[in-house]
Formats: C-alpha cells, sequence, structure tokens
C-alpha cells in the first residue's frame, strides 16, 4: 500500500483530506496539484513533501461540498489521460519528422 | 493583444525584474485560470519536432502547465531505467586506481542494452540470471613491448596495453542471452572511454555485473546526459530603429536574433528575426536610447524541450518511456483508491 490518509479531517466528513502518496514527491505531487486546483468544486489544494529524506508526500483536498476521494480520483485519471494525448501526439510527431527527414 | 490577456500568457523582461510571474492559479485567483477540461487541454496542446537525431533532440511543447512539463523533465531524468555496471568483482588489481574508486569508475560507463528487454534484480544478494544482469569481463595485463625502438620514449612505442579501454570490456553472456542479443547490441556505448593507465607487470582481472536502475537510486542510471525546457522567448520592437543603433541593438542579443537592412533609402533599419534562440540578456537596458524601442517577453506556455540521451536508447523512445512511467503513477494510485472502496 503506497496510499493512506491522515487522521484529523473525520468532523468535516468527505469533503476534505490528506492523502499521503508513498515513494512520491514533486514529480507527481506539483502535476496532480497543477490539475486538481482548477476544478471548480475544490476550495483548497496543495501538497508537501515533509521531509528532504523521507520518500513521502503529502497532498490536500479541500472541496465545497464533493468527497475529496473522488476529486483525487478525477485528478489521476486527469493527469492519466494528458500522458496518453502527448504520447500519441509525440508519437504522430516524430514518424512524421523521421518520414520527412529520410526521404 | 490586451493587458489581461498579455499577463496571462506573457513574462515580461523589464529592466529590473520580471512581471507577470506571480502564480494565479489557486481557487478564486485573480485572473484564475479556466475549470480544467481535457477537452480544451487536447484543443491548446500541440507538439513540434525540431531537431532530431540519434543521440539529441529538440522539440515545442505548446499549451501545457509548468508543472506538467516538469514532471515529464523530473521523470526522464529520475524514474526512466538504464543499465549500468552495479558490481565489480575483482581478481586482481595491481593497477595504480584503488579497487574502490576503479569499481566507482566502471560504473559510469554508459552501457548500450535496451532496459526494457531486462528485470530488475528483485534481491541483490542473490545469483545473477539471464533476466536481470549482464555479465562483463575485463581482464588486461601491461607489457614491454619487445619490438620498439631501442630509443624510443613514448609510451606507446613503450608498453602493450597501456592504456585500458572501454573497448576492453568483453561481454559474457549469460544463459541463452547470446541467442537473444547480438554482440553489437550490448556493450559500451564509447569505445574511446579511458578507463585506466598501466605500466609493465601491473594488470587487472576484473568481472562486471551490470543491473538495471533508476537514476534516483544513482545518476549512473540516468538514462539521459541532460533533460530541460526553456520558455520561447519573444522580441517585439516597438519604434523603428535605424542607422547606428540598428547596429548597436542587433549586437544586444545573441547572433542570428535581429536582423539589420536597408529600407530602401540607404538607411539601416533593425527587425526581429528569429528570437527563439535569444538568451535573453538584458543588454538593451544599458543604452538609454534603445531601450524604450524594445519589449523582451517569454511565451508562458511555449517550452522549448531538449533531451539528451547517453545512448543506449533515442531520445523520443525515452520521452515516450517518461510519458509511460508518468501514467503508470496514476494509474497505480487509481486501482489503490479502487481496491479502497471495494474494502469499505
Amino acid at each position: 500500500m503506497k496510499l493512506a490518509e491522515l487522521a484529523g479531517d473525520e468532523a468535516y466528513g468527505d469533503k476534505s483530506r490528506t492523502f499521503v502518496f508513498q515513494e512520491e514527491g514533486h514529480t507527481l505531487g506539483n502535476a496532480l496539484r497543477c490539475i486538481i486546483v482548477r476544478y471548480p468544486e475544490v476550495v483548497f489544494c496543495g501538497y508537501t513533501v515533509p521531509h528532504p529524506a523521507e520518500a513521502k508526500m503529502h497532498f490536500r483536498i479541500q472541496t465545497n461540498g464533493a468527497r475529496a476521494v473522488d476529486i483525487l480520483r478525477r485528478g489521476l485519471e486527469d493527469l492519466s489521460k494528458v500522458c496518453d494525448h502527448t504520447t500519441t501526439v509525440f508519437q504522430e510527431k516524430v514518424t512524421a519528422f523521421k518520414a520527412a527527414n529520410t526521404s | 493583444m490586451d493587458n489581461l490577456e498579455e499577463s496571462k500568457s506573457r513574462f515580461i523582461l523589464n529592466e529590473y525584474g520580471v512581471a507577470n510571474v506571480n502564480a494565479t492559479d489557486y481557487p478564486g485567483g485573480f485572473n484564475c485560470e479556466e475549470p480544467w477540461s481535457h477537452s480544451k487541454f487536447e484543443k491548446k496542446f500541440s507538439i513540434e519536432i525540431v531537431r532530431y537525431n540519434k543521440t539529441e533532440m529538440e522539440f515545442d511543447l505548446i499549451g501545457v502547465h509548468a508543472a506538467i512539463a516538469n514532471a515529464f523533465r523530473r521523470v526522464l531524468l529520475s524514474e526512466v531505467p538504464s543499465m549500468a555496471i552495479e558490481k565489480v568483482k575483482i581478481f586482481n588489481n595491481t593497477s595504480l586506481i584503488q579497487d574502490e574508486v576503479l569499481a566507482h569508475r566502471l560504473g559510469l560507463i554508459p552501457l548500450r542494452a535496451d532496459p526494457r528487454m531486462f528485470e530488475y534484480k528483485a534481491d541483490p544478494t542473490a545469483d545473477p540470471t539471464e533476466q536481470d544482469t549482464l555479465e562483463f569481463e575485463l581482464k588486461i595485463k601491461c607489457k614491454w613491448n619487445s619490438s620498439s625502438h631501442k630509443d624510443a620514449t613514448h609510451p606507446d612505442d613503450l608498453y602493450r596495453n597501456h592504456n585500458v579501454y572501454s573497448k576492453h570490456l568483453k561481454w559474457m553472456p549469460i544463459g541463452g542471452q547470446a541467442d537473444i542479443f547480438k554482440p553489437d547490441q550490448v556493450g559500451p556505448v564509447f569505445e574511446d572511454i579511458l578507463i585506466n593507465k598501466m605500466r609493465p607487470g601491473h594488470e587487472m582481472d576484473l568481472r562486471l555485473l551490470a543491473v538495471k536502475g533508476l537514476g534516483k537510486d544513482h545518476a549512473k542510471f540516468s538514462p539521459v546526459a541532460t533533460a530541460s525546457y526553456r520558455l520561447l522567448p519573444e522580441i517585439t520592437l516597438t519604434k523603428d530603429v535605424e542607422g547606428e543603433m540598428a547596429e548597436r541593438l542587433q549586437k544586444c542579443f545573441s547572433p542570428g536574433v535581429i536582423d539589420v537592412e536597408d529600407n530602401g533609402h540607404g538607411r539601416k533599419k533593425a527587425k526581429v528575426k528569429d528570437a527563439r534562440y535569444d538568451s535573453c540578456s538584458r543588454n538593451v537596458f544599458r543604452y538609454d536610447d534603445l531601450k524604450d524601442s524594445v519589449k523582451m517577453a517569454r511565451v508562458k506556455d511555449h517550452y522549448i524541450f531538449t533531451i539528451e540521451s547517453v545512448g543506449a536508447l533515442p531520445p523520443d523512445v525515452l520521452f515516450i518511456e517518461a510519458l509511460k512511467v508518468l501514467k503508470k503513477k496514476c494509474t497505480y494510485f487509481l486501482d489503490e483508491l479502487n481496491e479502497n472502496s471495494n474494502n469499505k
């Protein structure tokens, strides 16, 4: 298990959570944050790597009603779609470039 | 372009400091970016390949957020696997380099081997297998050159094997590896990497074990020499600059950025030719008569991405691998979320 939740948000229902990602850092944290902050239902979103020597990343989501877990799930889905689309476009362009420059 | 549009899409390089750098991507922020939508992202996003060869490529990544571009770069540097020498068994080393220094030096030799064909070595103490290890031998002895001229003074004439190069590494296939790989698919990327210098009587007898690893564990596993990006510079002349001033303006920028042409009446006139490779130095601001005629900016979402491969895989393959790694992170945590919700 590399994903956990930090205790302390139970009083506010499912709206706010701090997720703990093991073995992750700024790479995933910042990329995910830049997508999730732009969801209209998100009131706050931020991440931190609490200590540079520990491979851990804390990711906080607060919403105005939606479940924080669902927002996280949507964020991960959107980021993976970004990767997919980048791959398709990149492959297309590289093939075209190679074809144009070898003939 | 109106002011609001400009503040959203350009960093302005002023004489002192840079404008429009404040992060606006927080909920409710002033001129906050529009809500995330994948279809809008697809519409804005594009890639242009600029330069490509076996080891290096340059392309434009347009319409992405800095965090995404940076994630690609960080993954390339430290989370795309490659093969490197990890263990050195030293049977004999009478050369001047100490064992541990030699072993470290050998680890840094870039290896030509496709990491996708190998597995990670789960247990570092387990015996090497054909799935997870490449084995090399370095057995070399320096001797006097008996056929050298008696007046010879140059080491190349006096000794045999006094320079040890990466070409002296001999691949020792494990199990069925010889059937899977051709000899030219495995070995050091460059033949002429100097490993050691010896004198007659010195010898080395080593066994080298290369495994698959990640750049975050050790830099020798990083598949790129560099992967970096810069923002596209944009230079606009707000006034006509003519005569001697035009030539002075040209000298303020990197070569090829400003063109000085004849305006038809025997006077020279400055024109922006191509701002792409400008270093964005603020030299113009040293001249009071020029500084008001130029506007320097950088396009916020246009990244000039450069990948220099170490040599095992071509740069385009590395970028695709990096995208796969990032996607795998997402799917891994999605799976875990789904598992958790099923258990509740």
